[in-house]
């Protein structure tokens, strides 16, 4: 049974227990010794050495795996009572998954965005009612205000009133297409393009309506059919103003001039895309959008590995200064240069002394790896042979066999949870050993296995989405870690991209390098062949010297 | 065309001396037996650093266009002719010169062979001799002037 001390974290790799359980009474004075355990991915607390006492539960797995027991493994350390701890560099920056949760949910609440999504969405539906119901007030308010005094204007007004109507239909088919969109993100800054239109609209608007007000309400014009024509005016030109509006939000970005490359800053998976002359902010949402379509799920549980390489480095070597002073941060001044020296000196012999050190590293890598190898495919194999035969023991039913035998009648749910024991094992086996387990829960495989059997798939079929990593769409919504991101640029985020612009698309987990180079001006020639052109002889008379 | 020395077509040498004696003229006619006047020339190779040097150029061969040959009589004549003669080389010394058509290498026949198998009948490198048959057009005059 474990032990009460739950402060402390023992690691993975810890060595093999002795044989002695953690006693109740020296546990608790030990972890009131104990200084702040640090927390993070398992391999952190390896380092600490002398520390491992008690039994500690891993909180990261305890979130995230939901079919292994939480491993409690139980070290005593003989030392507990003699040893100083060191606090090394990479526990201070580390979070435990508890920590990225927190923050995760922190940011979803916060509610100022939305204030400016309304501001917009009031000033749009505002600018659009005065845009159409002008036109009709032209045409209506003489009726209104100077009955007696228009002349009665005949076949041409009617034509003009059909032209007018149709035009104004068009206007608001066309306004539905292009704005009437639900929103798919929120950018940092506001839309330059958007907010020009907005300003020319209500600019042209006002001066119809200042125009219309001067010199036709305060003269009350008799002429029926001018009035008609300038408000047919307005409408064409609204349309106009439309249509300058498709070139300049729609047309104007799809010729690709741009070759972004997008780097992730984990595991250094690179992807191009062409976009063409876009804003920053624009074209950080179409990389994100094609993110997550392209690049592999993020997976934190592969990165294990490198980060305890070099713990381990960091903890071969550890520098004490045994003659008093620390080194500490150096403030400026002349009198300073001795401990900047010192930290100098220190650092050399500590590169020095690991670049003596027989390092074996690479040998433990190469041989991890290969073994690694050989593991997955084992399991693999396994699998893909438990999975072909558990879905042999399915057959699909025609319809008249329905009729006939209404026994043992399974939709492909219940189908689903009876073949699914049989390869349960040998998949979250093959899943534990390339470290996916948490990207998949119990609940979504069986739902993917109903899924499969209802539309036929083979057993290959089934497995592809368990043998190789997929983009993040694949995966559930929980699984999109971070909807809030952050652009991080030295330019202005307004301004468009430009040949050697690089900027970083942060999210919690990871950030995204993009390097933005121009696609090359390209100059082709045609060349035209006569295809009777085409004749042969044989090699000319070549001369050998003997 | 490997085996072609022993396939249909057979060759008839006349070899010469002073003595031969020659009715036919030099033609040639693809599946007809040749007939022609030959010497027979014997050249030692010289060595030159690593590489067996005979000391003259060869064109021709059935993979190469026989128009171009300025030595042949005939413009479809697709033999191996000898195009140049490096001065004082060994080829020279032995009494090649420029314009011959080799019919035969060391026993080998040069008639109905590629260019680059030609090549490499000349340049053997375990052989320090190549004894060749060479014919040309002054030969034939001198051995009918001879029987007259």
């Amino acid at each position: 049974p474990p032990t009460a001390c739950g402060l402390c974290q023992s690691p993975e790799q810890a060595p093999p227990p002795t044989g002695q359980d953690c006693p109740q009474a020296p546990a608790a004075s030990a972890c009131g010794k104990a200084q702040q355990p640090p927390r993070g991915p398992w391999p952190i607390a390896w380092e600490e050495g002398p520390r491992r006492h008690g039994h500690g539960v891993h909180l990261l797995r305890v979130l995230v795996l939901l079919w292994s027991l939480p491993g409690i493994p139980q070290t005593w350390d003989d030392n507990w009572g003699e040893t100083t701890t060191a606090v090394t560099g990479t526990s201070e920056h580390s979070l435990s998954q508890e920590d990225i949760v927190r923050i995760t949910k922190d940011l979803e609440d916060s509610v100022g965005l939305d204030c400016r999504r309304y501001f917009t969405l009031t000033l749009a539906v505002v600018l659009g009612l005065l845009v159409f119901l002008t036109p009709l007030a032209f045409l209506a308010l003489p009726h209104l205000l100077w009955p007696d005094k228009l002349l009665v204007c005949g076949t041409a007004c009617e034509g003009l009133f059909i032209s007018v109507a149709f035009k104004l239909l068009i206007l608001l088919l066309a306004v539905w297409a292009l704005f009437f969109r639900a929103p798919r993100a929120g950018l940092p800054r506001v839309f330059v393009f958007r907010a020009l239109l907005a300003v020319l609209v209500l600019l042209f608007v006002v001066s119809y309506w200042l125009f219309y007000g001067v010199r036709i309400l305060d003269s009350q014009d008799e002429n029926y059919q001018g009035i008609v024509q300038y408000a047919v005016s307005l409408v064409d030109a609204l349309l106009f103003i439309h249509y300058l509006a498709i070139v300049l939000l729609e047309l104007r970005q799809l010729q690709p001039a741009f070759s972004v490359s997008v780097t992730r800053s984990t595991d250094g998976e690179t992807r191009q895309y062409n976009l063409g002359q876009l804003s920053i902010q624009r074209a950080a949402l179409a990389i994100i959008e094609n993110y997550y379509r392209d690049f592999f799920v993020h997976n934190p549980a592969l990165l294990t590995a490198s980060k305890s390489r070099a713990a381990k480095h960091l903890a071969g070597l550890k520098v004490y200064n045994v003659d008093g002073e620390f080194p500490a941060t150096p403030a400026t001044g002349p009198g300073n240069n001795a401990a900047t020296g010192l930290a100098h000196s220190q650092s050399r012999a500590m590169i020095a002394a690991a670049a003596r050190r027989r390092d074996t590293n690479h040998n433990e890598l190469y041989y991890e790896e290969a073994e690694h190898e050989r593991r997955v495919r084992k399991r693999k194999a396994r699998l893909v042979v438990a999975v072909e035969e558990a879905f042999t023991h399915i057959k699909r039913m025609q319809e008249e066999e329905q009729k006939k035998a209404p026994g043992d009648v399974m939709d492909p749910r219940e189908a689903a949870q009876a073949i699914f024991p049989s390869m349960a094992r040998s998949l979250q086996k093959y899943l534990r050993t390339t470290r996916q387990q948490h990207c998949h829960s119990m609940e979504s495989i069986q739902q993917h296995l109903a899924f499969c059997i209802t539309n036929n798939m083979t057993p290959k079929a089934f497995l592809e989405s368990y043998l190789t990593p997929g983009p993040t769409l694949q995966y559930g919504r929980e699984r999109w870690l971070a909807r809030q991101w952050t652009l991080v640029s030295e330019a202005s985020v307004t301004s468009g991209l430009k040949e050697g612009a690089i900027f970083l698309l942060k999210c919690i987990d990871f950030s995204l390098v993009v390097t933005v180079k121009r696609i090359p001006y390209i100059q082709l020639s045609e060349e035209f062949i006569d295809p009777k052109s085409h004749k042969f002889v044989l090699r000319l008379q070549s001369e050998t010297s003997v | 065309m490997k085996g072609a020395k022993n396939d249909f077509r057979p060759l008839s040498y006349l070899q010469p001396g002073r003595n031969t004696k020659v009715s036919e003229t030099m033609s040639f006619i693809p599946g007809q037996p040749v007939t022609a006047v030959v010497q027979r020339i014997e050249i030692r190779k010289l060595r030159q650093g690593e590489h067996l040097i005979l000391g003259f150029s060869i064109g021709g061969g059935i993979d190469q266009d026989p128009g171009q040959n300025p030595f042949s009589e005939d413009k479809s004549d697709k033999g191996i002719y000898v195009t140049r003669v490096t001065p004082e080389g060994p080829a020279e010394v032995a009494g090649l010169m420029m314009g011959d058509k080799v019919m035969q290498v060391n026993g080998w026949d040069m008639t109905m062979v590629t260019h680059d198998q030609a090549r490499k009948r000349l340049t053997k490198k375990n052989e320090d001799v190549v004894r060749l048959l060479v014919t040309r057009k002054s030969l034939e005059q001198a051995v009918k002037h001879s029987m007259m």
